[in-house]
C-alpha cells in the first residue's frame, strides 16, 4: 500500500496524463475494402445486403457498398501487436497503464463502451485515429478491488478531416482483491462455502441440538408455562429459571418478509426470502421462505416448516407455502 | 436537562470513500477541530466520550493531542443509537460538575476499513453474539435487511409506497447538493432515478440506503455559562435523553405485536418535550436519523409530527424541505451528506441553532436531533442561547 505522500506523487503522476493524445494521429493500415467488411460480415453473422451485394446496395439509398458503422475500429486497430502487452510500453496509455501495474494496481478490466457514427464509409476511403486520454476518475472502491476508471476517447477522422466517428472506451485499472486461497492441503477439493453458522452458546445451543433431532422448539417457563422466543435464560414473566420446551407443529403466518438481493454473500443462494413468521402457537420466528417465487410471497400467506439440512450436516428450519 | 449545558464547538474532517489514514487520525483531526472551533486549548478538555464500537480509544485521543487530565471517559453501545447518547453523557456531565469541558467524538474508516453487515463472529460467546444467532444462518447480514422486515410491515400497515419512500430520498438530496461537505454536493437525484435504482433487499432500494463514508465528527460540550465566554453562539441543550422499549432488541426488536412504530424513539420525544416544555408545533427543523428512508417516515410519527401512518402524507410536496412544512436533515442527512453514525447529525443541529447551515432555514429558534432508529436510541433538543 502506498503512503499518503506516496499516493499523492502518484495521483499526480497519473493525472498529468489527462488530456494527453495517447500517439499522434494514425492513419489505418488499409483502405476500407470489400474483402475485410467480407470477413467482419462474416464473424458477426451480418448479411446486410449493402454491405455485401454491390448490385443490391446499387440500387439502395446508398447508391452503392458500404460498410457497416460498427467496423469503423477495426480500420485501424494495432493487429497482433497487441499481444505483446503493455510491458514495453509503445505510446502514452500503455505508459499509464504500466504507471498503475508498478503501483500495485495491477489488475484491468474494461467496463463500458459509448460510440456514435456520424456517417457511411465507402470501399476506397481511410480514416486516421486519435486517441485522448479523457478522464481518471478518483479512487474507486469496486467489487473486484480499489482501482480508478480511465477512459479514453477515440475519434476518427476521413481525408477531408470530417470526423465520422467516435468512441469512448471505459476500463478499470486496479488492486485485486485477494484471491481465494487453494485448499491447505494442496490436494482435497476444496468444499463449497456454507451459510454462518449460529455461534452456540448456553443459551442457545440446546435449541440448535432439538433442531438437529428434527424438531422445532419453543422454550417455555416452566414455573408460569409462559412460552419465549428467542430463547432467554429467564422468565420476563415470573423471573424462574427453570424452562423446558414445547414442540411447535411449524405451522404459521408471514407476518413481514423482505427480499434480500445484495450483497450477495458466501454460502447462500440469492435472492433470499427472509421471513418473519407467526407460529400458530403465538410465537414469532425468524427464518427463510424456499420453495416459493418471490413474486409470490404476499404477508398473511400461510406457511409450513420443516428441517432443512445443508451439504455439510448443518440443519435448520425453514418453511414453505402451504399449497 | 434543560438549559443545563450546551454545544459550543463542532469538528469534522473531510467526508470521503477513502481516508488513507487511521481512524485514530481521524478521530484527532475532529476532535481538534472542535476544540478550536470554540476557541479553547487542548489542556483545557477534561472529559470524552464515544461510541462503544469506537476504535480510538479515550486516552490514545488524549495522548495524541496533549488533553491531559480527564475526568470524564465513557462509552455508549448501540451503533448509531448512541449518537444522541453521547450528548446526553456530556451534558450530565458538566450539568453535575463531573467535568468542564467534554468532547463527543466518532471517527471510522466506513468505506475503506470495517464495512457494516459483514456478519458476527468470534469466540467469546456473549450474549450479542448468541443475539445474531437467528438471524445469520438465514442470510439477514445486514442492517438493511433487518430494518426491511419493518419496512414491509409499514407499507403493509398504513400503505405507504415506494414513492413516500423515494420523497424521502429525493429532497434530502436536494439539501446535500448545497453542502460542500457532502457525498452528492451537486448532484441531484430525481424520483425516476430513485425508481430505477437497483433492489438491495426488497423494499428498500440502493437510494432508500445511507453512505458508508470515511471520516470523523466531534463535538464539544459544556455549560451555558462558560460557553459564553467561547467563541462560537451556543446551541443549548433544552433536552436530551436516552430511551429503550419493551420489547427492544438491537435491529431485531421483531417480536412485539405491532412492529409498524417506534416506541423507543416516541419514549425518547415523550422526554425532550417535557424536559423542554416544548411540543412538536415548536420545533422548526428537525435532523432525523435517515440510514434507511422508511425510518424518516415513521420518526416524523413518533415525534409527534403527523399522526401514525401519516408520514407518507407529511413528506408530500416538499414538506422535508428547507422551504417545507419541517425543513429537515438540511446538511443531506446520513443519506447524501455522509455516514458518521448520526454525530455528523448532531453538529448540523448546531449549525441550525448557529444560523450557519448551507441551507438555513428562517427564524430557527428549536431543532430536534434523533439518533439511531431500530436500537435503544436517543433525541436532543436544542435551542439558542
Amino acid at each position: 500500500m502506498l503512503t499518503p505522500e506516496k499516493k499523492k506523487e502518484f495521483e499526480e503522476q497519473i493525472r498529468a496524463y489527462v488530456g494527453k493524445p495517447i500517439s499522434p494521429p494514425t492513419p489505418a493500415r488499409d483502405e476500407v475494402n470489400e474483402p475485410m467488411i467480407r470477413q467482419w460480415c462474416d464473424a458477426m453473422g451480418d448479411e446486410l445486403p449493402i454491405y455485401l451485394d454491390s448490385d443490391a446496395a446499387a440500387k439502395s439509398v446508398h447508391g452503392g457498398l458500404v460498410a457497416p458503422p460498427a467496423m469503423l475500429q477495426a480500420w485501424t486497430m494495432e493487429g497482433f501487436s497487441m499481444h505483446e502487452g503493455y510491458d514495453v510500453p509503445r505510446n502514452e496509455e500503455h505508459r499509464l497503464h504500466k504507471l498503475m501495474t508498478d503501483a500495485g494496481y495491477t489488475g484491468v478490466l474494461g467496463t463500458d463502451i459509448e460510440q456514435e457514427f456520424h456517417r457511411y464509409l465507402r470501399p476506397g476511403e481511410r480514416v486516421t485515429v486519435n486517441t485522448v486520454i479523457a478522464d481518471i476518475s478518483p479512487e474507486k472502491a469496486t467489487g473486484v478491488g480499489t482501482g480508478y476508471f480511465i477512459t479514453t476517447r477515440s475519434t476518427w477522422t476521413d481525408e477531408a478531416g470530417e470526423e465520422v466517428g467516435w468512441l469512448s472506451f471505459r476500463v478499470l485499472k486496479f488492486i485485486p482483491k485477494d484471491p481465494p486461497k487453494p485448499a491447505s492441503d494442496g490436494g482435497a477439493v476444496q468444499s463449497k462455502p456454507s451459510r454462518i453458522k449460529p455461534p452456540r452458546g448456553q443459551d442457545n445451543a440446546w435449541w440448535w441440538d432439538e433442531v438437529a433431532n428434527g424438531k422445532l422448539p419453543i422454550q417455555r417457563c416452566k414455573s408460569c408455562g409462559k412460552l419465549r422466543h428467542p430463547p432467554r435464560p429467564i422468565c420476563d414473566a415470573c423471573g424462574a429459571t427453570g424452562w423446558d420446551f414445547i414442540e411447535s407443529t411449524g405451522r404459521g403466518t408471514l407476518h413481514s418478509f423482505t427480499i434480500i438481493r445484495y450483497p450477495q454473500f458466501p454460502g447462500y443462494e440469492f435472492p433470499i426470502i427472509a421471513a418473519l413468521v407467526d407460529l400458530e402457537e403465538g410465537q414469532r420466528i425468524v427464518s427463510n421462505v424456499v420453495d416459493c417465487d418471490p413474486a409470490d410471497v404476499k404477508i398473511g400467506m400461510k406457511l409450513q416448516s420443516f428441517i432443512h439440512e445443508d451439504e455439510d450436516g448443518f440443519k435448520l428450519p425453514l418453511f414453505r407455502p402451504v399449497a | 436537562m434543560n438549559n443545563e449545558a450546551a454545544i459550543a464547538g463542532i469538528g469534522q474532517t473531510k467526508y470521503s470513500k477513502n481516508s488513507g489514514v487511521s481512524e485514530l487520525a481521524l478521530a484527532c483531526e475532529a476532535v481538534l477541530g472542535a476544540i478550536r472551533d470554540a476557541g479553547l486549548e487542548p489542556s483545557q478538555v477534561d472529559g470524552l466520550t464515544t461510541f462503544l464500537m469506537d476504535s480510538s480509544d479515550e486516552v490514545e485521543v488524549a495522548r495524541a493531542l496533549g488533553l491531559g487530565d480527564l475526568t470524564l471517559l465513557s462509552r455508549v453501545a448501540y451503533g448509531g443509537g448512541g449518537a444522541v447518547g453521547l450528548i446526553h453523557q456530556a451534558a450530565m456531565a458538566v450539568a453535575t460538575g463531573a467535568a468542564k469541558y467534554v468532547v463527543a467524538y466518532r471517527a471510522l474508516n466506513g468505506r475503506s476499513g470495517q464495512r457494516m453487515g459483514q456478519g458476527v463472529s468470534g469466540d467469546i460467546i456473549t450474549s450479542d453474539l448468541i443475539h445474531w444467532s437467528w438471524y445469520m444462518p438465514y442470510g439477514m447480514l445486514t442492517p438493511a435487511s433487518w430494518v426491511a422486515l419493518a419496512a414491509q410491515r409499514y407499507m403493509h400497515e398504513y400503505g405507504a409506497t415506494h414513492e413516500d419512500f423515494g420523497e424521502v430520498a429525493v429532497q434530502t438530496r436536494q439539501h446535500a447538493i448545497n453542502n460542500p461537505n457532502a457525498a452528492f454536493y451537486q448532484t441531484p437525484l430525481t424520483m425516476e432515478d430513485y425508481l430505477g435504482s437497483k433492489w438491495v433487499t426488497e423494499p428498500l432500494r440502493l437510494f432508500d440506503c445511507c453512505q458508508e463514508t470515511d471520516g470523523g465528527c466531534a463535538i464539544l460540550v459544556t455549560t451555558p455559562e462558560r460557553a459564553k465566554d467561547l467563541k462560537q453562539p451556543a446551541a443549548v441543550i433544552r433536552g436530551v435523553s436516552q430511551a429503550s422499549f419493551d420489547g427492544q432488541e438491537q435491529m431485531t426488536s421483531f417480536y412485539r405485536e405491532d412492529m409498524s412504530w417506534l416506541p423507543e424513539m416516541e419514549l425518547a420525544g415523550k422526554i425532550v418535550y417535557e424536559q423542554s416544555g416544548l411540543g412538536p408545533k415548536d420545533i422548526d427543523a428537525s435532523i432525523l436519523y435517515d440510514a434507511f428512508t422508511p425510518e424518516v417516515l415513521m420518526q416524523l410519527e413518533a415525534f409527534g409530527f403527523c399522526g401514525k401512518g401519516e408520514g407518507k402524507d407529511f413528506v408530500k410536496d416538499g414538506g422535508l424541505l428547507r422551504g417545507g412544512k419541517l425543513p429537515n436533515n438540511t446538511h443531506g442527512g446520513l443519506l447524501s451528506e455522509s455516514y458518521i453514525h448520526g454525530v455528523n447529525n448532531i453538529a448540523e443541529g448546531a449549525r441550525l441553532i448557529r444560523g450557519t447551515s448551507y441551507n438555513q432555514p428562517e427564524g430557527v429558534e428549536h431543532v430536534l436531533v434523533s439518533s439511531g432508529v431500530g436500537v435503544p436510541t436517543g433525541a436532543l433538543i436544542l435551542g439558542k442561547a
